[in-house]
C-alpha cells in the first residue's frame, strides 16, 4: 500500500523551491503579480492615474490612437494609454491583476472546498452516495459549461454583482475533476489502518474526515488548486474578453485583450501589456503546479 | 449479448446526461427574470398585445408543461399560434427565435460548417503535430529538439489562444503580410481560399492545444519506454521501429484519443473565442450575438447543441477505447 503523499507539505514546497528553478521562477511571477494586485492603489497613487479617468490630452486628435511612440509609452504613462479613451493602461493592468486574483483565487476555493467534500464523502461513504456523485460528476463533465456561462451572461440581471456571479459560476463547475481525484485518495486512505482505527473507536465520518482524512490530503490538494488557478483566471479573462465576464468599467485583461482586437494593426502595445500580464500570471501558476506535483506525487517523476 | 447490453446502457446513460443538461438550461434561462415576449411584443406594448405575444410563443402556460411542450417538439415538431399567421417548426424542433424569425436547428446548421472547418482542420494538426514532437523529443531526451518542444509547450499551455491568435494576426497577417487575415470562403465555392483563409487560425488553434499534447506525449513516452515490456521486446531483437511505432506508440495514444474527445466535444466553447480574434461566421458569432440580443430560444438551442456534442464525443472516445487497447473490450 503505497502513502498518498510522499512526504509533508512544507517540505516539499521548500524542496522545489530550492531545486526546481522552473518552478522558483514561476512563484516569483506570481508573488509579483499578487503583491501588484494587493498594492494596485499604492502603485497607480505613484503614477498618478487610476483606471477610470478618460484623458483626451493623452490621444493624438487626429485618430484617438495615443500620442507619442509604442501607444503613448512615457514617464507620465508608464505602459501607454488607451486608444479612443486615453485611460491611463498601467493602471487599468494593475487593477485588472486585482480582478483576475480575486475570481481565480475565490473560484479556485468554491472549486476546490466542494471537490473536497464531495469527493471525500463519496470515497469514505460509498453505496448509493458513491453512485449519485460519481453520476452527477459525469454529467457534470458532459455539461457545455462554456457556452453555458456565456449564455448565462445575458440572462442574469445587471444588477447581480458580476465578480460574485463569475466566482459562483467558475467555482461550480470546477467541482467534479477534484472530486474525481480525492475520491480516489480516500478510498486508497480509508483501509489504512489509522481510519479503521478512529472509525472503530466511535469516530462521525464528519470527525474522520477533519482529523484522519484532511490532513493526508493537503499535498494533492495544494497541487489541485496551484494548478487550477490558472484555468480560472484563463476563464474570466475568457468571458470578459467574449463582453460576458466582468463589466466595464472594472478593468480585466481578457476585456482590453479584447478591445485590443480593433488596434491590434496600429497599436500593438494596447495588446501587448495586458497579455502579457495574462500570460506571466497562467504561466507562473502551471511553473508552480508543475514542481509541486512532481515533489508531491512519486509516480510523476520523468519530466526534464 | 453483453456488448449490446453495454451499448443500450451507455445510451441510456447518454439521452439522460442530455435531458439533464437541457432541463437545467431550461430553468435558468426560463426563470431569470427576463421576458421574451415583451422584447417581441414592440412598442408601444399594451397588456392585450403582451398576452397575446406570450400566449403565441407559448410563455402562457406553467414553466414545467413549457419545458415538456419543448421537450415534445424535438420528435413532433411545434406550431407557433393559429391561422394564417402561424409558424410551424417542424421535427426535430429545438425551438424557434422569434428575433430572427428562424427555426433555431437551421441557424446552428447554417452556421456550422465554419465552425467544423475550424475544429476538424486545427484538431487534425494538433494531434499529428503534437504527437510527433512528443514522440520525437521524447526519443530524443535532453537534445536541442526536446528543450525547443519542452519550451515551446510551456508557451503554448499557458498563452490563451486569443492572444496567440491576436499575436499571430499583428506578427504573419499586418508585419509580414504572409496569410490572409478575417476572410472565410465556403468550402464548396473554392478549397483553396477556404483552406488559405483557415491557415492562420488553424496553427494558431493548433499551437495553442498542440503544447499540451506535446507535453502529454512527450512524458507518456518517457514513461513507456522505461517499462518492462519495452526491454523485452528489444531483447527479443524485434526492430527499434516497431518497439516505437508498435509497443510504445499503442500506449501513448490512449490519453491523446480521451483528450482529442474531450477537446472536439467542447470545441463549441472554444470556437466563440476563436471565431471572435478571426472573425469567422460560425456558431460562436451566433451565440455572442443571441447573447447580446437576449435571444433566449437560440442561446438555448445553441447550448444543447453544445451538450449533445460533448456527449456523443464522450461516447466515441469509449467506444474507441476497444480499438486501441483489447483490454478495454466491451465484451
Amino acid at each position: 500500500m503505497s502513502s498518498p503523499v510522499a512526504r509533508s507539505v512544507p517540505a516539499a514546497v521548500r524542496s522545489v523551491l530550492a531545486r526546481d528553478r522552473w518552478a522558483l521562477a514561476g512563484t516569483v511571477a506570481v508573488v509579483v503579480i499578487g503583491l501588484v494586485a494587493i498594492f494596485a492603489d499604492v502603485l497607480t497613487a505613484i503614477e498618478g492615474h487610476d483606471p477610470y479617468t478618460y484623458d483626451s490630452t493623452a490621444l493624438d486628435p487626429a485618430n484617438g490612437l495615443p500620442a507619442g511612440s509604442f501607444g503613448g509609452v512615457s514617464g507620465e504613462h508608464w505602459f501607454g494609454v488607451e486608444p479612443l479613451t486615453g485611460r491611463d493602461l498601467f493602471a487599468i493592468v494593475v487593477h485588472g491583476a486585482r480582478t483576475s486574483f480575486l475570481i481565480g483565487l475565490a473560484a479556485t476555493l468554491v472549486s476546490i472546498g466542494l471537490g473536497v467534500l464531495i469527493g471525500a464523502a463519496a470515497g469514505y461513504l460509498g453505496g448509493w452516495v458513491d453512485r449519485v456523485i460519481t453520476w452527477s460528476a459525469d454529467v457534470f463533465l458532459g455539461f457545455p459549461y462554456l457556452v453555458f456561462m456565456i449564455a448565462l451572461g445575458a440572462v442574469v440581471p445587471a444588477d447581480f454583482p458580476r465578480a460574485l456571479l463569475l466566482i459562483i459560476v467558475i467555482g461550480f463547475f470546477g467541482w467534479p475533476t477534484t472530486a474525481r481525484i480525492v475520491r480516489s485518495q480516500v478510498l486508497t486512505l480509508k483501509e489504512r489502518n489509522f481510519v479503521k482505527a478512529a472509525r472503530t473507536l466511535g469516530a462521525s465520518p464528519w470527525q474522520v474526515f477533519r482529523t484522519e482524512l484532511l490532513p493526508n490530503l493537503w499535498g494533492p490538494v495544494l497541487v489541485m488548486a496551484t494548478l487550477s488557478v490558472p484555468g480560472k483566471i484563463g476563464l474570466e479573462a475568457a468571458l470578459s474578453f467574449l463582453g460576458v465576464g466582468v463589466l466595464p468599467p472594472t478593468p480585466s485583461w481578457g476585456r482590453s485583450i479584447s478591445a485590443a482586437i480593433d488596434w491590434v494593426a496600429v497599436d500593438p502595445a494596447f495588446l501587448l501589456f495586458p497579455g502579457l500580464a495574462l500570460f506571466a500570471v497562467t504561466w507562473g501558476f502551471n511553473a508552480l503546479g508543475d514542481g509541486l506535483r512532481d515533489a508531491l506525487d512519486p509516480k510523476s517523476g520523468v519530466r526534464r | 449479448m453483453r456488448t449490446l447490453r453495454f451499448a443500450a446502457a451507455r445510451l441510456g446513460g447518454t439521452v439522460l446526461v442530455l435531458l439533464v443538461v437541457a432541463f437545467c438550461t431550461y430553468i435558468v434561462f426560463y426563470l431569470v427574470p427576463s421576458d421574451p415576449a415583451l422584447m417581441a411584443c414592440g412598442k408601444p406594448c399594451t397588456p392585450e398585445n403582451l398576452a397575446l405575444a406570450r400566449e403565441f410563443m407559448g410563455f402562457d402556460e406553467p414553466w414545467w408543461q413549457q419545458f415538456l411542450t419543448f421537450l415534445g417538439g424535438i420528435f413532433t415538431g411545434r406550431t407557433f399560434g393559429t391561422g394564417p399567421t402561424a409558424i410551424h417548426c417542424t421535427a426535430p424542433c429545438f425551438g424557434y427565435s422569434f428575433q430572427q424569425n428562424a427555426d433555431v436547428l437551421e441557424l446552428i446548421g447554417g452556421r456550422l460548417p465554419v465552425t467544423v472547418s475550424l475544429a476538424v482542420g486545427a484538431a487534425v494538426l494538433w494531434v499529428v503535430l503534437g504527437v510527433a514532437v512528443g514522440v520525437y523529443a521524447a526519443l530524443h531526451k535532453g537534445s536541442w529538439f526536446d528543450r525547443a518542444a519542452v519550451a515551446g509547450s510551456v508557451i503554448g499551455v499557458s498563452a490563451p489562444v486569443y492572444l496567440v491568435g491576436l499575436l499571430g494576426i499583428l506578427v504573419l497577417g499586418f508585419q509580414l503580410d504572409v496569410v490572409p487575415v478575417g476572410n472565410y470562403t465556403e468550402l464548396s465555392e473554392d478549397p483553396v481560399r477556404w483552406a488559405w483563409g483557415l491557415v492562420l487560425p488553424w496553427f494558431v488553434l493548433a499551437f495553442a492545444h498542440g503544447a499540451f499534447y506535446v507535453k502529454l506525449t512527450r512524458t507518456q513516452m518517457l514513461e513507456t519506454m522505461s517499462e518492462d515490456f519495452i526491454r523485452t521486446a528489444r531483447a527479443k531483437g524485434v526492430p527499434e521501429r516497431t518497439v516505437v511505432g508498435k509497443h510504445a506508440l499503442r500506449n501513448v495514444l490512449l490519453p491523446v484519443v480521451t483528450l482529442t474527445g474531450i477537446e472536439l466535444g467542447s470545441l463549441l466553447g472554444g470556437a466563440v473565442i476563436t471565431e471572435r480574434v478571426f472573425s469567422l461566421p460560425g456558431l460562436g458569432g451566433l451565440l455572442i450575438d443571441a447573447v447580446h440580443s437576449r435571444d433566449l430560444p437560440t442561446l438555448l438551442g445553441c447550448t444543447l447543441f453544445a451538450g449533445f456534442l460533448v456527449v456523443v464525443a464522450n461516447a466515441v472516445v469509449d467506444l474507441s477505447y476497444g480499438l486501441l487497447d483489447p483490454r478495454a473490450r466491451l465484451t
